[in-house]
C-alpha cells in the first residue's frame, strides 16, 4: 500500500518536474502513457484476473472514444453526460459480445472475440457521417465545469491521473472482494467453482463488462487527449498492443498495465527519437522497423520470462530476502 | 430423500448408466460399491449435475432436479466430493473453505468490502478446519498440502456449502491407515445432520458406516440392502469374483 | 436484380468462398490437431504472395513463378513450424497468442525489408480478359482459374484426407489426438506435415489472389479474420466445416455487398439506404457467425463430438 501512494505521489509530482527542466512537452506523453496504462489496466482485470483471453478489447476502448466523441460534436459538450454515456455504451457491447462469447472456451473464445472486435472496426469505419476511415477531429475537449479548464495540458493530466488512481484503487478492492475471489477461483478450477455452487458464467460476464466499461473510459480519455479518433481504435492490432503491454508489465499483477503501459510507450518512443550511432551503421533506416524489436522481444517474453517485469522485480525481491 | 428413477447414460457405444433406480432415506447412509468400470462416478455426476442423464428422472426431497443447473442443486442442499482431487491450487486451506461457505451465504455480487473483514465468514471456515483436522494448516496454499490432507479438503468443500446431502466419491482413495480412520470418525460424526451416499472401495468403511449398501456392476444395480445381506448374496460375489478372475486370466 | 447479375455474384462468391478455403483448411486443421492458435497463419499468406511476385519476376513467366512459390513458402513454413512453434504446442493459448502476434510483427518487417512495403503480381496475359459463359454472362477468365484450381485443390484435399493413411491420421488427431498418440501416430512428423501443407494451401491462396488483391504487408491480417470466421462457422478440425464455413461466409459476403445497398433502398431514402446497406453488409458475416454460436457453440460440423 505504501509503496502504491509513493508511486502515485511520484506521478503526481512529475509534471512539475518535467517544467522545471523545461520538458513541459512531455506532461502530453505521459498523459498518453497514464491513459494506456488505464487500457491495459481494464485489459488485465478480465486477462489476469479472470483468466479469459480475450482479444479484442480494442472494442471497448474505441467505443468509448467514439460515443464520447460523437456526443461531444453533436453538441453535448458537458464531459458529465458525454462521458458516463460513452462508458454505459461500452459496458453494453461488452455484455452483449460477452453473453455470445463465453458460451465458449479456449481457441473459440479467443476467434470470437477478435471477429467481434473486427466487426466493430468496419462498422465503425462505414459511418461515413462521422468520418468513416479519416477518422473524426474534435475542435476541443469536453466541458468538466468546476472551475476546471480540460483544454489546458496539465489539468488533463491531473484528470487523467485521478482516473488512472481511482481504476487501480477499484480493481484492488475488486480483487480482495468477494466477487474477486470467486473470479480467482473460476480462473483456477472452473468445475470445483460451479460444484460448490457458483453460477460460472454470470460472474465471468460481469468481470468482462466491468473490464469493458474501465477499457470505455480509457477511450473516452484517448480521444480527449488527441482531439482525435479514428476507426483505427478499434483494430485487432490495437487489441494485441494492449495484451502485449499486461504481459510485459505483469498478467494479474496489480501495476502491470501501468508498467507495461510506461515500458512499451517509453520504448517506441526512444526507439524512434533516438537514433543510436552504431546501430544507424549498421542498418541506417532501422527506427522504420522498430516493430521488428518489438515483435522479438514480445516472442523472447513469452518463450522465457512470461510473468513480465513486475514477475521478474518481485521474484528477484523474493529471492533475496 | 433422493430418489433415482431409471437412469441412464451412456457415451458413444458404452452404456455408463443402465436404468439405475435407486432411494436414499433421509438421515441414511448409503454405499455404493461396485468393480471399476461400473459407472459409479458417471452415476455421481449426473446425481450432482455435472453430467445430463439421457433418460430418467432425479428427485430431491421431493422437487425433479433433472434439468437443474449444478449451481442450483448445491443451493437446493447437494454437495459432492470428487473421486480425483479438484482445489484450487493457490488458495490457502482457509480461503478455500471461506469460498465455500461464501457460496451459500449471501450474494457474491459484492465488489468493494475485503473478504479478510467479513469475520462471519472466517470464523465458519475456522471452525470447519477443526473440524476436519486441517486447523495447523490454515495458511498452507492446496497445492502444497499432502495428498492426504488434500482429500481431507476435497470433503471439506463440500462440508462448507452447508449441505443437506453429501455425495463422497471413494473419500478415502489414497489415503494411510491414520487418515483414513480420522476421516471416518468425522464422517460418523456427521451421520446426525448430514445424509450421505458414499462410494467406496474399502469394505471396512462400508460395513462401518453404511445403513444401506447397493452394487452397481455395468451401469445396473444388482443388488440393494442392509449390508450383511448384500456381503451374503451369490450374486454379488459373483460380480467381484468374475471382475478379479478376468483380470487374472488378462 | 438480373439473372447476370445474379449469376456474376454467385460466381465472385463461389471464388472468394474457395480461396476462403484454402486458408481456413490449414488453420483448421492445427487449431484441431495442435490445439494451436496461430496467428502468423495470415502472415504465411502474405509471404506466399510475395514469394510469388519474386519468382514471376525472375522467371519471367506467372505459371512457373506461381508453382514455386508454392514449396519455397511451404519450406519456410516447415522451417518456422521446427524451430518455434514446436515449443508453443504444450503452451497456454495466451501464450501462444502473444508468440504469434509477435511473429506476425517480425515476419511483416522481415517481409518489408526484404521486398519492400508493395509489390506487383501481374496477371497472365492470357488471361486477362473475360470469357462468355452463357450469352450475355460475360466473367473474368482470371476469376475463372482462381474458382477452378480452388475447387481442384479442395477435391484433392478431400482425398487427401478420407482415401489416405495419413488423412486418417489426420481425422484421427483432430477428434482424439490423445487416441491418435496411443495408437502409435508419430505426432511430430505429423504436426510438422500438418503445419507444411497448411502453409502450402496459404502459398496457393496467396499466389491466385496476389494479381487480383494488392499483395502489400499487412494483407495477412484482414484475410485472417476471416479465415477465423470461416472456422468457427464451420467447426474445428474439420475439413468439410471449412468448406461449408469459408462458401457460406464467401457468398454471404458477396450477396451482402450487392443486394444489401439496394434493398434498403426499397425502404429508405437513397441517401441513408447505401449507408446502412454498407454498415449492414460489412458486419453481415460476423452476424451470422454469432446465430451460428448461439444454437451451435462449437461449429456446424465439429471434429470432436
Amino acid at each position: 500500500m505504501r509503496s502504491a501512494l509513493v508511486a502515485l505521489l511520484v506521478l503526481a509530482l512529475l509534471p512539475l518536474a518535467l517544467s522545471a527542466m523545461d520538458q513541459g512537452f512531455y506532461v502530453g506523453f505521459a498523459s498518453r502513457v497514464l491513459i494506456y496504462a488505464i487500457a491495459a489496466t481494464s485489459l488485465n482485470l478480465v486477462l489476469g484476473y479472470g483468466g479469459m483471453v480475450s482479444f479484442g478489447h480494442a472494442a471497448f476502448v474505441g467505443t468509448g472514444a467514439y460515443v464520447s466523441s460523437i456526443a461531444l460534436a453533436e453538441g453535448l459538450t458537458s464531459a458529465w453526460v458525454g462521458w458516463p454515456l460513452a462508458v454505459m455504451a461500452s459496458a453494453l457491447l461488452a455484455w452483449g459480445i460477452g453473453a455470445v462469447s463465453l458460451r465458449t472456451r479456449g481457441v473459440y473464445f479467443i476467434m470470437i472475440t477478435l471477429a467481434f472486435a473486427q466487426m466493430m472496426f468496419y462498422l465503425v469505419n462505414s459511418m461515413k457521417a462521422y468520418g468513416g476511415d479519416e477518422g473524426l477531429t474534435l475542435p476541443h475537449r469536453a466541458e468538466l465545469g468546476l472551475g476546471l479548464e480540460l483544454g489546458n495540458d496539465l489539468v488533463f493530466y491531473y484528470v487523467v491521473l485521478l482516473v488512472l488512481a481511482l481504476t487501480l484503487g477499484g480493481l484492488h478492492r475488486l480483487a480482495n472482494s468477494r466477487f474477486g475471489r470467486v473470479v480467482a477461483a473460476i480462473r483456477e478450477n472452473e468445475p470445483r467453482a460451479e460444484a460448490i455452487g457458483y453460477p460460472v458464467h454470470r460472474f465471468r460476464l460481469a468481470c468482462f463488462v466491468i473490464a469493458g466499461a474501465f477499457g470505455g473510459l480509457a477511450g473516452v480519455l484517448l480521444a480527449s487527449h488527441g482531439k482525435y479518433v479514428n476507426p483505427g481504435a478499434l483494430h485487432w492490432l490495437q487489441s494485441g498492443t494492449l495484451m502485449v503491454m499486461v504481459v510485459l508489465g505483469g498478467v494479474g499483477r496489480l501495476w502491470g498495465g501501468v508498467v507495461g503501459a510506461a515500458a512499451l510507450l517509453g520504448l517506441e518512443h526512444l526507439v524512434a527519437d533516438y537514433p543510436v550511432g552504431w546501430l544507424v551503421q549498421i542498418a541506417p533506416n532501422y527506427q522504420q522497423h522498430a516493430n521488428l524489436g518489438v515483435g522479438v522481444v514480445l516472442l523472447v517474453i513469452v518463450l522465457f520470462a512470461p510473468r513480465g517485469i513486475v514477475g521478474l522485480v518481485t521474484r528477484t525481491r523474493n529471492a533475496r530476502t | 430423500m433422493l430418489e433415482l428413477e431409471r437412469l441412464s447414460k451412456h457415451f458413444g457405444g458404452v452404456l455408463a448408466s443402465d436404468g439405475v433406480t435407486l432411494a436414499v432415506a433421509q438421515g441414511q447412509v448409503h454405499a455404493l460399491i461396485g468393480p471399476n468400470g461400473a459407472g459409479k462416478t458417471t452415476l455421481i455426476g449426473q446425481i450432482v449435475g455435472r453430467l445430463k442423464p439421457d433418460a430418467g428422472r432425479i428427485r430431491f426431497l421431493g422437487r425433479d432436479i433433472t434439468h437443474l443447473p449444478q449451481h442450483e442443486r448445491v443451493h437446493a442442499g447437494l454437495a459432492c466430493s470428487h473421486q480425483i482431487t479438484s482445489l484450487f491450487a493457490s488458495f490457502t486451506v482457509l480461503d478455500s473453505l471461506a469460498l465455500a461457505v461464501q457460496a451459500r451465504s449471501g450474494s457474491s455480487f459484492s465488489f468493494w468490502r475485503p473478504v479478510g473483514t467479513e469475520m462471519a465468514l472466517v470464523d465458519q471456515a475456522r471452525g470447519l478446519a477443526h473440524e476436519i483436522g486441517l486447523h495447523e494448516r490454515l495458511d498452507t496454499p492446496a497445492a502444497a498440502l499432502a495428498h492426504g490432507e488434500q482429500r481431507v479438503l476435497e470433503v471439506g468443500l463440500a462440508l462448507a456449502t452447508n449441505p443437506k446431502f453429501l455425495l463422497l466419491d471413494e473419500p478415502m482413495a489414497g489415503m494411510g491407515p491414520e487418515e483414513a480412520e480420522r476421516l471416518m470418525v468425522l464422517l460418523e460424526g456427521l451421520r446426525a445432520r448430514v445424509t450421505m451416499l458414499l462410494v467406496e472401495h474399502d469394505m471396512d468403511a462400508v460395513f462401518r458406516l453404511a445403513d444401506r449398501v447397493s452394487v452397481l456392476v455395468g451401469g445396473r444395480i444388482i443388488a440393494s440392502g442392509a449390508p450383511h445381506e448384500v456381503r451374503q448374496d451369490p450374486a454379488v460375489t459373483v460380480a467381484y469374483l468374475g471382475d478379479e478372475r478376468a483380470a487374472a486370466d488378462r | 436484380m438480373s439473372l447476370i447479375l445474379f449469376a456474376e455474384q454467385a460466381l465472385n462468391g463461389l471464388q472468394f468462398g474457395l480461396m476462403l478455403f484454402l486458408l481456413a483448411a490449414g488453420l483448421t486443421l492445427v487449431f484441431g490437431i495442435m490445439d494451436m492458435i496461430n496467428l502468423a497463419h495470415g502472415s504465411l499468406y502474405m509471404v506466399g504472395a510475395f514469394m510469388a511476385a519474386s519468382l514471376v519476376k525472375t522467371t519471367g513467366s506467372f505459371w512457373l513463378g506461381a508453382l514455386l512459390a508454392v514449396p519455397a513458402t511451404a519450406l519456410l513454413g516447415v522451417l518456422l513450424e521446427v524451430s518455434v512453434l514446436r515449443t508453443l504446442y504444450a503452451r497456454d493459448h495466451l501464450s501462444q497468442v502473444l508468440a504469434t502476434f509477435a511473429l506476425i510483427l517480425i515476419i511483416n518487417e522481415l517481409t518489408r525489408i526484404a521486398w519492400g512495403s508493395d509489390a506487383t503480381l501481374a496477371m497472365p496475359a492470357s488471361l486477362a480478359g473475360p470469357v462468355e459463359l452463357l450469352p450475355g454472362l460475360y466473367y473474368p477468365a482470371y476469376r475463372l482459374l482462381i474458382i477452378g484450381v480452388g475447387a481442384a485443390v479442395a477435391l484433392l484435399l478431400f482425398l487427401l484426407v478420407t482415401r489416405t493413411r495419413v488423412g486418417m491420421w489426420v481425422r484421427a488427431g483432430a477428434s482424439n489426438r490423445e487416441m491418435a498418440l496411443a495408437m502409435g501416430v508419430n505426432i511430430k512428423v505429423l504436426f510438422t506435415l500438418v503445419f507444411g501443407v497448411g502453409t502450402a494451401l496459404c502459398a496457393v491462396a496467396g499466389a491466385l489472389l496476389g494479381p487480383m488483391l494488392a499483395v502489400q504487408v499487412g494483407m495477412g491480417e484482414n484475410i485472417l479474420i476471416l479465415s477465423f470466421v470461416v472456422i468457427v462457422i464451420g467447426g474445428i478440425g474439420s475439413i468439410r466445416g471449412a468448406l461449408v464455413g469459408a462458401l457460406v461466409v464467401g457468398v454471404a459476403d458477396t450477396f451482402g455487398r450487392a443486394l444489401l445497398p439496394l434493398l434498403f433502398g426499397l425502404v429508405l431514402p437513397p441517401q441513408f439506404a447505401s449507408a446502412a446497406g454498407l454498415a449492414l453488409a460489412s458486419v453481415m458475416i460476423y452476424l451470422i457467425m454469432a446465430l451460428v454460436l448461439f444454437y451451435r457453440p462449437q461449429g456446424l460440423f465439429p471434429a470432436r463430438g
